[in-house]
């Protein structure tokens, strides 16, 4: 033992002091974190997940317990977002319709990127006539109105909160594909794309494992800010009545339902109104502190 | 079978045009050369002369469009890479004949850790487990001298300097022991000192390995430092080929000796680097005769009629100029008759 320890030398200018691994994703987060409306945004975002997750805890009601005795009560300390036109408790009926709401909003999101980033990999790694058919449907698509494709999207299947998520993501995907096809337009010039090439891999094995993860950020700046018009578009389509229906707490259906009594009793459309929009307003200034912190130019 | 007195490698007229808007580029216009196990082969000339297009063109990497390889033949142990579908391509590449690129800095992948990089080259052509490839990705890194390798191994790119990124390009080039690689400029943009040292690497696992090396590269002291032979481009052709100590001590080519003389001395005073007047023909629009007669001192009619052929002088050494051959005696005399 003692003869080993001798024979090794310290190894003092070998080897430097590395910065760590998680240094990179470190210097991420303090970049975020120093955007104070992006922090505020994710604040948001974190409690609409917590009382999602938490809402059979949390609500002091079930959603679709009727009370016709104490239908559209005003905002009292039984009822604190007061009751609907039947008597529902509002403020249980908004805490379980984060569920849908959010539910929907992230799956059409999550849909629609999918199918959204394969097409745009597609697209921009072969060029020539892929990505012309490819971005040329993605053309025709952004020509709709999003409303009006989602609307006929949903004529075709009929209204259900499952259409509403294929729908919603439907007009996701030209937007992810343009994103994400620029980015690897810009990605597969890099040098190291032909040195992996030169090493033998397969175009497979080039677009999900080399260029893929390096268009990320670009993506995921997209996918929050699609997020807040994703779930828009849904409440929209339930207040349409084309999503969620009655007696679901579909914040849009919910709307829809106290609309006929915006003047008797104004705080049962105006309570899930208020849920939407700073939910969505979480996403979009979360979303836009993101883009600043991926953004190479705004670090010091 | 493939016989190792034979080269490994054979280029024969090798053409590699560009085709864009502006008309047909002749990047690559017509070379030939050959490669032995264990040989260095130097090809220098300066930026867009086709070097680069040339090592790609080996490779099959050349962008298309508007790349295209238009006539020639590139022999790896006797069979055509031109020919080849890209599933034997795939399965050359990175195994029999890999390639070292200019730019350390941007030829890693940013996101993932080296070790893993070195792992995949390894993955892509033997039938590794995850375990083993780890394994011997970090015994490649030790191979080219980088420091407490098991670490080293799980970091990313941006924790490495130029000089280490660029051994571990070559420890990925290597991993599969390849018969020939091809070093596109390997230290161009690396400190001397690194160089030096990434020369040396190179060297000695060349001796290791006992693969051919194509050293492409626009610096004459790397000519010299490591090659046995030198073929000098110029505007797409090889205008001379010679054994290294051949091409220094007797240059025979105009332009060889123009690039020579152009090197600064060390003991010599000199006020002025010595340079070669006037400009690259457009790959766009070549000259009929010589490519290099328009700066050329010994211009002569002929130079601009036809295009001199690579002749075979003495051993080894091929010159691609009307000076050296029996039409140029022709010439003289005829003048002197006049």
């Amino acid at each position: 033992m003692s003869l080993e320890v001798k024979t090794v030398q310290p190894n003092v200018i070998v080897n430097p002091t590395v910065s760590k691994p998680e240094s990179k994703l470190k210097g991420f987060l303090s970049q975020l974190l120093m955007n104070k409306a992006a922090t505020v945004g994710a604040f948001i975002i974190i409690i609409y997940i917590l009382l999602a997750v938490f809402a059979p805890l949390i609500a002091p009601y079930s959603p679709y317990e009727i009370d016709l005795e104490n239908k559209m009560m005003p905002p009292s300390s039984d009822h604190w977002m007061g009751t609907d036109d039947k008597g529902r408790d509002i403020l249980s009926r908004i805490l379980y319709g984060s569920r849908l709401s959010m539910g929907v909003g992230f799956a059409a999101v999550l849909f629609g990127a999918f199918i959204g980033i394969i097409f745009g990999l597609v697209a921009g790694y072969y060029g020539r006539w892929v990505d012309t058919v490819i971005m040329r449907i993605m053309d025709v698509m952004l020509a709709f109105p999003g409303i009006l494709l989602a609307l006929a999207i949903i004529a075709a299947l009929g209204p259900s909160l499952i259409n509403v998520t294929i729908a919603v993501g439907a007009f996701s995907v030209p937007l992810f594909a343009r994103i994400v096809r620029g980015s690897t337009l810009e990605v597969k010039r890099l040098e190291y794309i032909d040195a992996i090439r030169s090493l033998g891999a397969n175009d497979f094995t080039i677009i999900f494992k080399h260029i893929f993860p390096n268009i990320l950020s670009p993506i995921i700046v997209q996918a929050t800010l699609r997020l807040a018009t994703a779930i828009l578009s849904a409440a929209g389509l339930s207040f349409l009545g084309l999503g969620a229906q009655p007696p679901s707490p579909e914040w849009g259906t919910m709307l829809s339902s106290g609309r006929d009594f915006l003047f008797s009793a104004p705080f049962i459309a105006l309570f899930p109104g208020i849920a939407i929009s700073i939910l969505v307003l979480g996403f979009n200034i979360f979303g836009d502190g993101l883009r600043d912190a991926f953004d190479p130019r705004m670090k010091k | 079978m493939y016989d190792s007195d034979k080269p490994v490698l054979e280029v024969k007229g090798l053409k590699t045009h560009l085709t864009t808007k502006n008309g047909v580029s002749k990047a690559v216009d017509g070379i030939d050369f050959s490669l032995h196990k264990g040989e260095t082969l130097g090809i220098v000339g300066e930026s867009g002369c086709g070097k680069s297009m040339t090592s790609l063109s080996i490779l099959r990497l050349i962008p298309s469009p508007p790349g295209k390889i238009v006539d020639g033949s590139i022999l790896f142990k006797g069979k055509n890479i031109v020919e080849m579908s890209e599933d034997q391509l795939r399965k050359i590449r990175g195994n029999e004949i890999s390639m070292i690129f200019q730019e350390p800095m941007t030829s890693l992948n940013p996101v993932i850790p080296v070790g893993e990089q070195i792992a995949e080259a390894l993955r892509l052509h033997q039938k590794l487990g995850k375990k083993d490839a780890w394994q011997n990705s970090i015994e490649m890194l030790k191979l080219v001298g980088i420091p407490s390798p098991e670490k080293r191994a799980k970091q990313e790119p941006f924790q490495l300097s130029g000089g280490m990124r660029q051994r571990v390009m070559i420890a990925m080039a290597l991993a599969c022991r390849p018969e020939v690689l091809i070093a596109d400029e390997p230290t161009t943009a690396l400190d001397v000192t690194i160089q030096a040292q990434i020369l040396e690497l190179i060297k000695k696992l060349q001796a290791k390995i006992g693969m051919g090396v194509i050293m492409i590269t626009h610096d004459l002291g790397v000519v010299a430092e490591t090659c046995d032979k030198v073929a000098v481009m110029y505007a797409g052709n090889i205008v001379e080929h010679a054994p290294t100590e051949q091409l220094f001590s007797d240059p025979k080519h105009p332009y060889t000796k123009g690039l020579l003389n152009s090197l600064p001395r060390i003991y010599e005073d000199q006020d002025e680097l010595a340079t070669i007047e006037g400009n690259v023909p457009s790959p766009y629009h070549l000259p009929e005769g010589c490519r290099f007669a328009s700066r050329c001192a010994h211009r002569e009619a002929i130079c601009d009629r036809k295009l001199p052929e690579l002749i075979e002088q003495s051993d080894g050494v091929k010159v691609r100029c009307w000076m050296y051959t029996d039409q140029w005696a022709l010439h003289e005399e005829k003048e002197e008759v006049l």
